[in-house]
């Protein structure tokens, strides 16, 4: 086990990482799947919305290599074309999260005051509800749809980081080097940015590496239970809710997909966990 | 059309209508359902039950996985039990629970004819939505459990307790286990939340009539009224769960004392 506190943009963190095996596995299994998400137009063999009619509820054959769902639609395109949804929906979300928590977090723990107790009450009040409750409340609201699931995802999930970002602000403000910094005239905006921003990377990259498998699952079930993506778009979720009518007879329509989703989100956590060990040992399991 | 509109109030101002919607909301009448025409309030409380009782299913099978594996685990540290359930819980993360509920119906009903694929009837109906709900929350619980009974056999009083001569049972369960509780509790207040939400999508996969099934079916009718009730209804469940679990800390841990700076002893 690894005690020091290795930075992100440390030059040993790539071969400390690579000593972690299960990491590697989990970063083996991410750049699979997002280069399948970036290539899969390429590497599909058909239009994922092709339907070929005389060849509806295939089995894995020569020419359907996953066999074809009850409209004859090649699966594997499908798949392929899903994972680009999938996973690129996740990454959206959480770029806009780490967004909105980056800016929230740290403007409140810098300027204090009034602004701080603002923003702590709104998070403290989306806080207090169950997250996937909320999200399925603001999809209410907005109406079903992909970006309105992203939304009400983002929505939800900014308030924790927030807090979490405000904390560490907090911290890093007492330290010599803020204080130096202030000390030769730097202004407030300066040591905001220059200072302490820089400081908030490595425990945001530790975030946003265990948070992407939590919002992939999150978002296939919105899409599971018919909130997101509309039919025919190809997405994991979505195509798990459209076999579930013909699992009995057809199961290998569900099992595809749902291998897909576990795979991605089990490959995100064991790098984000690797990830976390090395740069904040005080929470390694 | 128009008539309709201003029997339900829709044409007045956005702030009227909240003031009126808390006005009622704090009296216990959360409004009338655009779909049913009835109050939100009467459909609520036998789905509430029915939700209960499989969330609460769910909290009996995670814990009854989940102690005894995180516990075992801790215990032979390394060992091949130890691996397994550090797979279980890597695996139980990954797994989305719907996903994990086709399966299990696709093995124990439709293979093995064992058990009912859905409905709500008898109690073997209640078998496989609370495994299902259950193994998710253990995933978590398990992993938990084996870290924080890690930490806590690396204290002294470990082997104060081992040297006085106490039975190795009694050192891990009364010494480790209490102690290795705290954190577990905490997050257990976390895990209905977890359940509730879990709730939602396996009532789907199950047709099974509880909130969470009422809400999907609101949402896609756009009822908004019992949207805003459930969405009330969840967070004030959640808050009292919290603190229900800020007050039991003080009944595992007799040092932490609510009067007094609770927060700082907390962990």
């Amino acid at each position: 086990m690894i005690e020091t506190q290795v930075k992100f943009w440390d030059r040993r963190f790539p071969r400390l990482l690579r000593r972690n095996r299960v990491a590697m596995v989990g970063l083996l299994i991410v750049t699979v799947m997002v280069s399948i998400g970036v290539l899969g137009p390429i590497l599909a063999p058909f239009d994922p919305d092709a339907q070929f009619g005389a060849s509806r509820l295939q089995s894995p054959g020569t020419e359907f290599l996953l066999g074809t769902d009850n409209l004859g639609r090649d699966i594997l395109s499908r798949l392929f074309h899903g994972a680009r949804l999938s996973i690129g929906m996740a990454a959206m979300a959480t770029v806009f999260i780490v967004a909105i928590a980056l800016l929230v977090g740290s403007v409140a723990g810098y300027v204090g005051g009034v602004v701080d107790d603002l923003a702590m009450r709104v998070v403290d009040t989306i806080l207090a509800f169950p997250g996937i409750i909320l999200a399925l409340a603001i999809v209410g609201v907005l109406g079903p749809g992909l970006e309105n699931v992203m939304m009400s995802l983002v929505l939800v999930v900014w308030a924790g980081y927030s807090r979490l970002v405000r904390g560490l602000v907090l911290e890093t403000r007492e330290k010599p080097f803020v204080e130096s910094a202030f000390a030769i005239g730097c202004s407030r905006t300066r040591i905001l940015v220059r200072h302490i921003v820089p400081n908030m990377i490595s425990p945001v990259i530790v975030l946003v590496s265990l948070e992407m498998g939590t919002l992939i699952l999150a978002l296939a079930s919105l899409n599971f239970l018919g909130l997101g993506v509309q039919p025919p778009t190809a997405e994991w979720g979505s195509m798990l809710n459209q076999g579930r009518l013909f699992f009995q007879s057809e199961p290998q329509l569900m099992i595809y997909p749902g291998v897909m989703i576990s795979l991605t989100v089990l490959g995100f956590n064991l790098l984000g966990d690797g990830i976390r060990d090395l740069i904040d040992p005080r929470y390694s399991s | 059309m128009d008539k309709l509109r201003e029997e339900i109030g829709l044409n007045d101002p956005f702030i009227v209508r909240y003031g009126l919607w808390t006005y009622g909301a704090v009296r216990g009448d959360l409004g009338t359902s655009y779909r049913t025409g009835g109050p939100v309030w009467d459909q609520r409380v036998s789905r509430l039950w029915s939700t209960l009782i499989l969330a609460g299913g769910g909290v009996v099978v995670a814990l009854v996985v989940a102690l005894p594996l995180g516990m075992l685990a801790a215990v032979r540290q390394d060992s091949l039990l130890d691996l397994a359930a550090r797979l279980f819980s890597l695996v139980g993360a990954a797994i989305p629970s719907y996903w994990l509920a086709y399966l299990l119906i696709l093995l124990f009903a439709v293979q093995l004819h064992w058990l009912p694929v859905a409905g709500s009837v008898s109690w073997q109906h209640l078998i496989l939505p609370c495994t299902t709900l259950g193994l998710g929350g253990a995933a978590l619980l398990s992993r938990l459990l084996r870290s924080s009974m890690l930490e806590v056999m690396g204290n002294e009083y470990m082997r104060v307790a081992r040297a006085k001569g106490l039975p190795e049972r009694q050192v891990i369960l009364v010494h480790a286990f209490r102690n290795a509780l705290i954190p577990l509790v905490t997050v257990m207040g976390n895990m209905l939340g977890f359940l509730l939400s879990g709730a939602i999508v396996i009532e789907t996969v199950f047709a099974w009539p509880g909130l969470g099934r009422m809400m999907i079916d609101a949402i896609n009718f756009r009822d908004y009224p019992v949207i805003q009730g459930f969405v009330l209804f969840a967070g004030t469940v959640f808050v009292l769960v919290n603190l229900v679990v800020d007050v039991s800390y003080t009944w595992i841990d007799p040092r932490i004392r609510l009067a007094d700076s609770a927060q700082d002893q907390g962990r």
